[in-house]
C-alpha cells in the first residue's frame, strides 16, 4: 500500500552550517515503528538523490517517537555562504514529508495507515 | 598554557540542600522566553512579564549568523555592536524589573556587552529606574584579540565541519567567539543582578543558569544541568515550541495574532511544564514542543553545552492539562574538555536579484531569461565562484522533488552569485534589469531595481580547550 509521509508524520526542521537536520515525529505513537522501519537512512537518501552532496545519518528518539536525519551538504555552503532562498534548512522539513511509502498491505492495515 | 587560568573552576557551587530556605521541592521558578532571535516580536517581552507570574525574562538575540552582522556594526561604530531590540525590550519591562522583582537574562551583548549594558544603563536613567537597575555584564567570550597568543601556544582551532586549519583564513577574520555557559551568568545572580547582559553565551545557559542560581544545583549535578539545558532548547526559539511556525495541526491552532511565547515552570528535582499565559493564542502541545526538541538537532545523545552533555533521547513529555506539557526523565553527562568558538571572516561578496514571470509559460520564459543572463556574463568575461539559480514558485524550496514548473501561474527567477571579485559581482548586478526589456517576455516584479552587493561574513566553528577561556562578570548601575 502506498503510504504518503505526510499524512503519517510532522517534521521541523533547521541547519548546522552545511547540515540540515530534519526532525521526523509520528502523528501517533503507533506510527513510530512504521517510520522506523520504512524510512530508512537509505531510503531517504534515495529520496534527496541529487540535491544534496554529503551523506544522510538517522538517529532514533523512541520516546518522542521521532526520527531525526542529518542531510550533509544540504545548504549550499550554508550560513551567510549560501545563495539558497532556504539557506537554512527550514523547509527541508516538507521536502521530506513528500516521500511516498510502499508498505506490505497487512501492516499498513494492522497500524492503521491512511492510504495515499 | 602560562597565563590561562580556568573560568570553569572558579565558581564554588552553592550549598547543596537550599530546599528548605528555598520554600521546599514543590517550589516553582517560572522562566519565561521573550525573544527568539534578533528581530523577534517587539511585544513579546511586556506580554510575558504582563501576562501573569514570571520570576525570569530570558532574551535570546544570537544565532551563528547574527554575530557576523554585529561585528559589522561594531567596525562602523565602536558604540555598536550588541542587539539594539534589547534597550527597547528593556524599556518596555523596566517597571516589572524594578518593582515587581523580575530578573532579565539576555545574549544581547553580542560582540559588545559592555555597550549594551551602558546602553540599558542610559535608557534606565532617562525614564527614572536608575538605581532600581542593577545590570551583570558578562565578559570573556571575546577571544579575538588572544588569537596569534592562542595559535602560537598550539590551539589550531580548526574548521568542525572542513577540519582546515585557522591559519588558511586568519587574515581575514573579523570575530572570534567562544560559547561560555552558565557559570558567568550565576555568579551575576549571585552579585545580585537583575539584568545579565552576555556575548556568546549558549542560548540554553540563558535558561539553565537561573534554574542553577535558583535551585543551588551543583555543577557536576549532570541530570538536573540537563534538564536546564532542554528546558533551554524549549524556550530559546520564542513562540516556536507554542504553537508558531508549528506544522502539526497547524489550521486549528487559535488566535496566533495573540500568541503566547512559552513559559518553563520549573522545579528543584529538574522537572518542568512548558506552559503559556493564560488568554493568549497560540498552543502547548506535546506535537509543539516536540517539533522543538527536534529543532536543529544533531546527535540526540550528545546534545553537547559548555556544562553538561544532554541526552535527548532521555526527554519524556506529556500532556498536563491545557496548553501545559510536562517533560520529565532527563538524564546528562559530563561536559567535554572543549569550548565551541565561533569565528567570523571575510569571504567575499555575493548579490542576489530576481525577476517574475507570469503565465503562460512562465517557467519556460523564467528558464530563458537565465541563459539569458549567463551567457551574457560569460561574454563579459565575469568569473564567480557559484552562480545559483532558483525558480521560486516552482522549486526554490524542494528541488527536483516538486516537479518541473509546468504551467506555473507565475515564477520568480532568482539568480544569485558569489565570487572574491567585487567588481564582478557589481557588474552582475547592473545586468539583471535589463532583461525587462531585452529578454523574454511578460516579466515584471523589478521594482526593487538593482540588488545589492554583500559582502560575506562567514562562520567558521572550531573547539577551544576551555581552560584557554577566561570569563569575569562586572556590575554595572
Amino acid at each position: 500500500m502506498k503510504v504518503r509521509l505526510l499524512d503519517i508524520a510532522h517534521a521541523r526542521s533547521g541547519d548546522k552550517g552545511d547540515t540540515a537536520n530534519v526532525g521526523l515525529i509520528a502523528l501517533t505513537p503507533a506510527w513510530y515503528p512504521v517510520l522506523v522501519r520504512h524510512v530508512t537512512q537509505e531510503r531517504v537518501a534515495r529520496h534527496f538523490a541529487g540535491q544534496i552532496t554529503g551523506d544522510v545519518v538517522r538517529f532514533e528518539l523512541p520516546n518522542l517517537h521521532a526520527l531525526n536525519f542529518l542531510l550533509h551538504g544540504a545548504l549550499d555552503g550554508g550560513g551567510t555562504f549560501s545563495l539558497k532562498t532556504d539557506a537554512q534548512g527550514k523547509v527541508y522539513s516538507t521536502a521530506l514529508l513528500r516521500l511516498v511509502l510502499d508498505v506490505p498491505d497487512d501492516e499498513a492495515r494492522a497500524a492503521g495507515l491512511p492510504e495515499a | 598554557m602560562t597565563g590561562f587560568t580556568s573560568a570553569f573552576t572558579l565558581l564554588s557551587p552553592q550549598g547543596a540542600d537550599m530546599s528548605g530556605e528555598q520554600g521546599g521541592a514543590d517550589r516553582i521558578v517560572r522562566v519565561a522566553s521573550g525573544q527568539g532571535f534578533w528581530g523577534d516580536w517587539l511585544e513579546a517581552p511586556r506580554r510575558q512579564v504582563e501576562g501573569g507570574q514570571v520570576d525570569y525574562l530570558m532574551l535570546d538575540y544570537l544565532a551563528e549568523v547574527t554575530m557576523s552582522i554585529l561585528q559589522k556594526q561594531k567596525e562602523r561604530d565602536p558604540r555598536m555592536g550588541y542587539a539594539r531590540d534589547f534597550i527597547g525590550a528593556m524599556e518596555s519591562v523596566f517597571e516589572a524589573v524594578a518593582h515587581r522583582g523580575v530578573k532579565v537574562i539576555a545574549n544581547a551583548g553580542g560582540v559588545n556587552p559592555g555597550a549594551c549594558a551602558t546602553a540599558v544603563l542610559e535608557a534606565a536613567t532617562k525614564h527614572g529606574y536608575r538605581g532600581k537597575i542593577r545590570i551583570g555584564v558578562v565578559s570573556g567570550d571575546d577571544i579575538l584579540d588572544r588569537l596569534d597568543e592562542l595559535l602560537a601556544a598550539g590551539h589550531e582551532l580548526r574548521n568542525m565541519d572542513t577540519n582546515e586549519p585557522l591559519s588558511t583564513i586568519r587574515e581575514h577574520v573579523l570575530s572570534a567567539n567562544a560559547y561560555i555557559g552558565s557559570t558567568p551568568i550565576v555568579q551575576a545572580l549571585e552579585q545580585g543582578a537583575n539584568v545579565v547582559v552576555t556575548g556568546r553565551s549558549t542560548d540554553t545557559a540563558l535558561t539553565m543558569a537561573p534554574l542553577r542560581h535558583e535551585f543551588g544545583w551543583a555543577d557536576d549535578d549532570w541530570d538536573r544541568l540537563a534538564a536546564g539545558i532542554i528546558a533551554g532548547h524549549i524556550l530559546e526559539c520564542g513562540a516556536q515550541s507554542s504553537g508558531g511556525n508549528c506544522l502539526h495541526d497547524w489550521r486549528n491552532i487559535p488566535d496566533l495574532a495573540n500568541v503566547g511565547y512559552p513559559i518553563a515552570e520549573a522545579k528543584a528535582d529538574g522537572t518542568f511544564v512548558i506552559t503559556k499565559h493564560p488568554g493568549t493564542g497560540g498552543r502547548v502541545s506535546v506535537p509543539s514542543v516536540t517539533e522543538q526538541l527536534v529543532y536543529e538537532m544533531g546527535d540526540p545523545h550528545a546534545y553537547i553545552t559548555p556544562d553538561v552533555v544532554a541526552d535527548f533521547t532521555s526527554i519524556r513529555v506529556a500532556e498536563d492539562g491545557e496548553n501545559r506539557v510536562r517533560v520529565h526523565g532527563i538524564t546528562g553527562a559530563h561536559p567535554t574538555p572543549f569550548l565551541k568558538v565561533s569565528i567570523a571572516y571575510r569571504a567575499g561578496y555575493k548579490a542576489v536579484g530576481s525577476l517574475v514571470y507570469a503565465w503562460p509559460d512562465a517557467m519556460e520564459k523564467a528558464q530563458l531569461a537565465d541563459r539569458v543572463l549567463r551567457e551574457r556574463l560569460a561574454n563579459l568575461g565575469l568569473h564567480f565562484d557559484q552562480i545559483l539559480s532558483e525558480f521560486v514558485g516552482a522549486n526554490a524550496t524542494h528541488g527536483a522533488l516538486a516537479g518541473d514548473g509546468h504551467d506555473a501561474p507565475e515564477v520568480q527567477w532568482r539568480i544569485g552569485v558569489r565570487g572574491t571579485d567585487r567588481a564582478a559581482v557589481e557588474r552582475f548586478t547592473r545586468e539583471i534589469v535589463p532583461l525587462v526589456l531585452n529578454g523574454p517576455p511578460t516579466v515584471t516584479g523589478f521594482a526593487g531595481g538593482r540588488p545589492k552587493v554583500e559582502e560575506i561574513v562567514a562562520y567558521w566553528p572550531a573547539l577551544l580547550d576551555k581552560r584557554a577561556v577566561t570569563t569575569s562578570v562586572s556590575i554595572l548601575e
